[in-house]
């Protein structure tokens, strides 16, 4: 039972990333909760690869243990690259929009519409 | 020489943009007509390896390049027992037709951009992003690997709304840029929990391999629902288009253009998903249907939305959401047969292909489209049509080009957008004639759309502000020329078309069994 325990982490993240998308109103509180389900899924794909007992993949480590995956390593990984040039990119965003608009609420976010 | 060329044909591809664009801000920091021909020859000799790709696919069939093996075509080391272990792309004629498609529009693009960003500061970023954007497209068209498509489709997401937001224009671009990069990430993060559903059961990351072993569980069917809303979400289609008109009237005109082409490559990766991930061991009636409808929603919507506007690319921008719709539909109406041979043959193949003749169809006439609002735009300075009229006195060929870009896109012939609809509404009304008859119910709506345009625009008498004015610089011309030629050329010849490019690419997505053969080269376990 234990060893699910990550896997209710990660579904309870994104689910409160996602309610801090749907309720906040502001920009950079809605980027942070884009965050926290970037952080969920990467905590779903590590505890995916986890074996139970198993050792780091280095081979020259390796003995006759079991070892955990290493390819959903390396996703995350690549995952959190892209989420911080993502996260990089909105916030650059966001400060634009608030020089520009004098607000980084979404209800300012209105000039595109029909 | 040239062997070992076309033996690389995919990693090039890749490549060569991507040296382009980190080389772009380098050379633009000594000189800035060295940059540009520097970014004119690297998308053309992209065109070209995305020619010789498809030429080398299309006469002897499915590429399968692997990075880091011995040889590139060894897909599944010796010792591994039947798995396919490193990065491989497949490039199987439907991707190879993609990557055409992107690459000409790419080279047009870039040619049009000479003239119409010239005023313009910060054109390193804006070069060296368009040419990642392709990058992005490439890649996603060309992997047989499911993390390799997050990675590529997060690089188009990024490109694409960097470049959304380029001309910040008061904040408002940015509004719009914010929201796509926002939007995207979300269903990208919502695909790449997919891919993580996928794997841990799989133990791959493979399409060929996990095609090979699915079983349709439970994970499998959140998975696909999933990989359907964030592929569909970047495709633009209704419910998920909100994007959609921000984004597309809010970009540079040029890169309008190219955003149509990379809302495609997700289009692309739906059919991927739907045909060659999952295929007939999916429940493809409900599936089908579901995509039927989320087409018929788009077509619909999308036309209705776009009726009323008054900025020239919202309503282009709508009507590219619209068109989408067509090519759901012919794809969605095979997929709801895909499994019943007698359908298939009946109208389901001729359904197919009518979907896929439409992608590069909408991919020239909707980027000629937005290049001549681009050129309008630069003429006048405004996108409302209220505030235009009489442009037909000074820019004849703008005028023609829209001509040829509307009739297409409502679909007269005897350009390529009637070829393409014609094969959708013989098939789809053999499978269900009041899908046929919405279909076409909406072409006209489309048409009555482009005949105010055009009304709004070039008819009338000359307006004095914009006196003295002329016609639009020759390389804006010569981008649209290539769009406009490739449109009536598709309409002209339709058969021919169909016949070399469209058929193979159909058929490589239906053949499911090909494509994991041609990757794990018949080992199926």
């Amino acid at each position: 039972m234990y060893l699910n325990l990550p896997f209710i982490g990660a579904g309870l993240l994104m689910l409160i990333g996602i309610a801090i998308i749907l309720m906040r109103k502001n920009l950079v509180k809605m980027i942070m909760g884009l965050s926290i389900v970037e952080a969920g899924v990467n905590l779903f794909l590590v505890a995916s690869g986890y074996v139970d007992g198993g050792i780091p993949p280095i081979f020259t480590a390796a003995g006759d243990t079991v070892m955990v995956y290493p390819t959903v390593q390396a996703m995350t990984l690549t995952n959190i690259v892209i989420g911080i040039a993502t996260t990089a990119l909105l916030l650059s965003f966001v400060i634009i929009v608030y020089r520009r608009y004098g607000t980084a609420d979404v209800d300012g976010m209105r000039r595109l519409r029909g | 020489m040239m062997d070992f060329l076309l033996a690389q044909a995919p990693a090039l591809l890749l490549a060569l943009p991507m040296l382009g664009a980190f080389l772009t801000p380098v050379l633009g920091r000594y000189s800035e007509t060295g940059r540009n021909a520097w970014v004119v020859l690297v998308s053309f000799l992209t065109l070209v390896t995305a020619t010789a790709l498809a030429w080398v696919v299309y006469t002897t069939g499915t590429f399968v390049y692997t990075f880091g093996a011995v040889s590139p075509s060894l897909g599944i080391p010796a010792d591994s027992g039947g798995i396919p272990i490193r990065i491989l792309f497949a490039v199987d004629a439907m991707g190879a037709f993609m990557a055409l498609s992107a690459s000409i529009v790419g080279f047009a693009v870039v040619l049009y951009s000479l003239s119409s960003v010239r005023k313009l500061s910060g054109k390193d970023g804006y070069y060296a992003l368009l040419l990642l954007l392709l990058v992005g497209i490439f890649g996603m068209v060309c992997t047989g690997d499911l993390f390799n498509l997050f990675v590529f489709l997060e690089i188009n997401s990024l490109a694409g709304a960097a470049l959304v937001a380029y001309r910040i224009d008061k904040g408002v671009a940015v509004e719009a840029g914010l929201k796509y990069a926002f939007i995207s990430t979300l269903g990208g993060l919502m695909f790449l929990f997919a891919v993580g559903l996928l794997y841990a059961q799989y133990d791959s990351l493979n399409i060929a391999y996990i095609a090979s072993q699915m079983a349709f569980t439970f994970p499998d069917k959140i998975a696909l629902v999933l990989m359907i809303a964030a592929l569909a979400l970047k495709a633009g289609v209704v419910p998920m288009h909100f994007w959609t008109p921000d984004a597309y009237s809010m970009a540079p005109s040029s890169i309008t253009a190219i955003l149509v082409v990379a809302s495609q490559a997700g289009l692309y990766g739906l059919f991927r998903v739907l045909f060659s991930l999952y295929g007939v061991t999916m429940d493809y009636v409900t599936v089908g249907w579901i995509v039927i409808i989320l087409g018929i929603l788009s077509m619909f919507i999308g036309v209705t939305m776009a009726i009323p506007q008054k900025d020239i690319k919202r309503l282009m921008a709508y009507h590219a959401v619209s068109q989408t719709g067509y090519m759901l539909l012919g794809v969605g109406v095979c997929l709801a047969v895909l499994g019943d041979a007698t359908q298939m043959a009946a109208f389901g193949q001729t359904a197919m292909e009518g979907g896929i003749f439409h992608i590069i169809n909408h991919a020239m006439y909707k980027g000629l489209l937005f290049l001549t609002a681009g050129a309008i735009f630069l003429h006048t300075g405004t996108r409302n049509l209220n505030k235009m009229g009489g442009l037909g006195h000074s820019m004849k060929w703008t005028m023609l080009f829209f001509i040829i870009g509307a009739l297409a896109i409502a679909g007269i012939p005897p350009f390529s957008g009637f070829a393409s609809k014609l094969m959708i509404y013989e098939s789809v009304f053999a499978f269900s004639p009041i899908l046929s008859i919405i279909a076409m119910v909406v072409s006209v709506l489309t048409l009555a759309s482009f005949v105010k345009v055009f009304h709004a625009v070039f008819m009338g008498p000359k307006q004095p502000e914009f006196e003295g004015k002329g016609e639009v610089p020759t390389p804006m011309l010569a981008g649209m020329a290539i769009l406009a030629i490739l449109t009536i050329g598709f309409g002209i010849f339709p058969q021919q078309v169909v016949d070399i490019l469209i058929t193979p690419a159909a058929d490589a997505l239906i053949n499911q069994g090909d494509y994991i053969a041609s990757v794990l080269g018949g080992m199926i376990a």
